[in-house]
């Protein structure tokens, strides 16, 4: 069994690893330090913590005045509120292409209990219609320590969407370099494309396919922008039918991202997009949400089976 | 720089106003003219820059956050040499470095993007904080607009300002009392202003007439509080300068006709002469 770690710990963990090595680094919160756990930073760094108190919008624009300053600034709270502050992230630090880096967590379904009021099923969305924001949604504790530093060395704005849930860390071979998708599993029945923390859920889809006799690739595509058109049109050549899986709307978001560059290359290939299907979330344990909106390992495995088997 | 030197200036910056707004056939010629003094004070008497190095670290920080004003900060910043003046003919024209609101990617001297309104206040607090905890002794100065007091940004902003102590931060307020839609009170009434900037933990001075730059330069030499932002609340006059501007709702949004940009330059010429 897997060793199981949430991805927000691990980011918080990135962060203060971080600060010891580059006084440039500095955060923000908006009252959720302890939840998106930018305290790790703050507890090691207190003067290069800032809390905005419960003000995403002024949290941002500060961050943005930081960064104008020389700072790497990462501004943390919920992935939903990254819809709260959009304009601010789009016109104070987005516009300007400043240097901050945005470290949202409890983004997606997962968030459970709290509801949909609470889940961000569009945060993706709204960040990749921005010119020159970079999207990195690691899958797990592992990768994210990977990403964060790789965010740090971004010269411009990053949109790191992070889970909340304890989840496998698995991750242990590949690199992270940001634009160039993982693979991390071989098969030429079909491609499941996938971010986050849908990538051990899909592994385990895999699994459940093998036994039934389909071979499927699981492709970790843990920059959903830029994105790594190579690995889409390998996936299409080598087993011409692709599927995307994500914790978020299947409007605009990492399904919406492959279809574009399956349709602007004129690329023949089966395609389908699982994941929230233009719905808000709910409220349940997570694996109840999961199932509810088709995204467990078994619910995806079906609908895969289903789609492969009625494509070829 | 004299104090007549500096009339003089404002002068030929409102005709800059006057001639870009009128050139690009669009801008915001009425709250350009009203900032015209505290912009004035600012570059000319108050803050340490060197246009030479538009981007040197250690320089003071200025954040128009109405940015709409842009035609006042642009003649500013080429009076200072920022960039050459001849920019100014492209002001919110095609490839321009001279876009229709600030663009710090695009034109040398302007330190944040802005446009938005109740951003910038935001920014220029963080601004602010980075350069406490630099300790470059850098000051920074934020305009807003009266309307855009309206944006609750703007208090989340002042309540970070006051609980940072943000003693390195000035902001000015370009209160000449009038927005797109109408006067503040009508569209939406800012009540008690000065006593909602004390409550907020701002050192407050009041200018009475924040388009006689004396006052303003005073106000601004003034020793700040210890550990307490500032604000310096200017009463101005909206179209400052120009009479059939002057207190004109109308001219918020719109570029004078050629005759009246004939106009409006004969009289700001005239006045400096008179």
């Amino acid at each position: 069994m897997a060793e199981m770690k949430a991805i927000r710990v691990a980011y918080g963990e990135a962060l203060a690893q971080l600060g010891h090595e580059d006084p440039r680094i500095v955060a923000l919160d908006a009252d959720l330090a302890h939840a998106t756990m930018s305290a790790t930073f703050a507890a090691e760094f207190p003067k290069r913590f800032f809390n905005a108190g419960i003000a995403e919008a002024n949290m941002v624009d500060m961050a943005a005045g930081l960064a104008s300053m020389g700072y790497i600034p990462f501004a943390s709270t919920f992935a939903v509120f990254a819809g709260r502050a959009f304009e601010q992230i789009r016109n104070g630090v987005a516009y300007p292409h400043l240097n901050v880096k945005f470290g949202m967590t409890h983004a997606g379904i997962t968030l459970g209990e709290d509801g949909g009021s609470h889940q961000a099923v569009e945060d993706m969305a709204l960040m990749r219609a921005l010119p020159g924001m970079t999207i990195l949604v690691p899958c797990d504790a592992r990768e994210t320590f990977r990403a964060v530093r790789a965010a740090a060395r971004i010269d411009g704005p990053v949109f790191l969407r992070l889970a909340r849930l304890p989840s496998p860390v698995f991750e242990e071979e590949s690199p992270f370099e940001v634009g160039k998708a993982n693979l991390l599993r071989e098969g030429r029945d079909a491609a499941i494309i996938t971010c986050g923390i849908m990538v051990a859920t899909c592994l385990e889809a895999a699994r459940l396919l093998a036994a039934r006799g389909l071979q499927v690739r699981v492709v970790n595509m843990h920059t959903v922008k830029p994105i790594d058109e190579d690995m889409i049109l390998d996936s299409v050549k080598n087993c011409g039918c692709v599927i995307t899986v994500e914790e978020h709307s299947v409007i605009g978001g990492l399904g919406d991202a492959v279809g574009d560059v399956l349709l602007r290359i004129c690329a023949p290939a089966a395609f389908r997009k699982i994941g929230v299907q233009d719905r808000f979330g709910q409220s349940g344990k997570p694996e109840d949400v999961l199932h509810e909106y088709g995204l467990t390992a078994p619910d995806i495995a079906g609908s895969v089976e289903q789609f492969v088997r009625g494509a070829k | 720089m004299t104090v007549s030197e500096l009339k003089a200036k404002c002068v030929g910056l409102r005709c800059d106003i006057i001639n870009m707004t009128a050139k690009a056939a669009s801008g915001h010629p009425g709250g350009s003219l009203s900032a015209v003094e505290m912009l004035a004070a600012l570059y000319y008497t108050q803050m340490r820059v060197d246009p030479a190095r538009p981007n040197w670290p250690e320089r003071d920080r200025f954040v128009l956050s109405k940015g709409h004003a842009a035609p006042a900060y642009y003649a500013v910043l080429a009076d200072k040499g920022f960039f050459p003046r001849r920019e100014l003919a492209g002001f919110r024209q095609i490839h321009s470095i001279l876009q229709g609101h600030p663009d710090s990617k695009k034109c040398p001297g302007v330190d944040a993007s802005t446009g938005s309104l109740g951003q910038g206040l935001s920014i220029a607090v963080g601004m602010a904080l980075g350069a406490k905890l630099s300790g470059n002794g850098v000051q920074v100065y934020a305009l807003c607009g009266d309307g855009e007091l309206q944006e609750g940004l703007v208090w989340e902003a002042s309540m970070a300002a006051a609980h940072y102590k943000l003693d390195n931060l000035t902001v000015l307020i370009d209160h000449n009392g009038l927005q797109i839609d109408g006067a503040n009170s009508q569209v939406m009434s800012l009540g008690d202003l000065p006593g909602k900037l004390l409550s907020f933990g701002y050192d407050l001075a009041e200018v009475s007439d924040g388009n006689d730059i004396e006052q303003v330069m005073a106000a601004l030499r003034r020793p700040g509080a210890p550990g307490k932002p500032r604000a310096l609340l200017c009463r101005t006059v909206k179209g400052k300068g120009v009479s059939f501007m002057e207190n004109e709702v109308g001219w918020h949004g719109k570029a004078p006709s050629e005759a009246e940009r004939k106009a409006a330059v004969a009289e700001l010429e005239g006045s400096n002469n008179g």
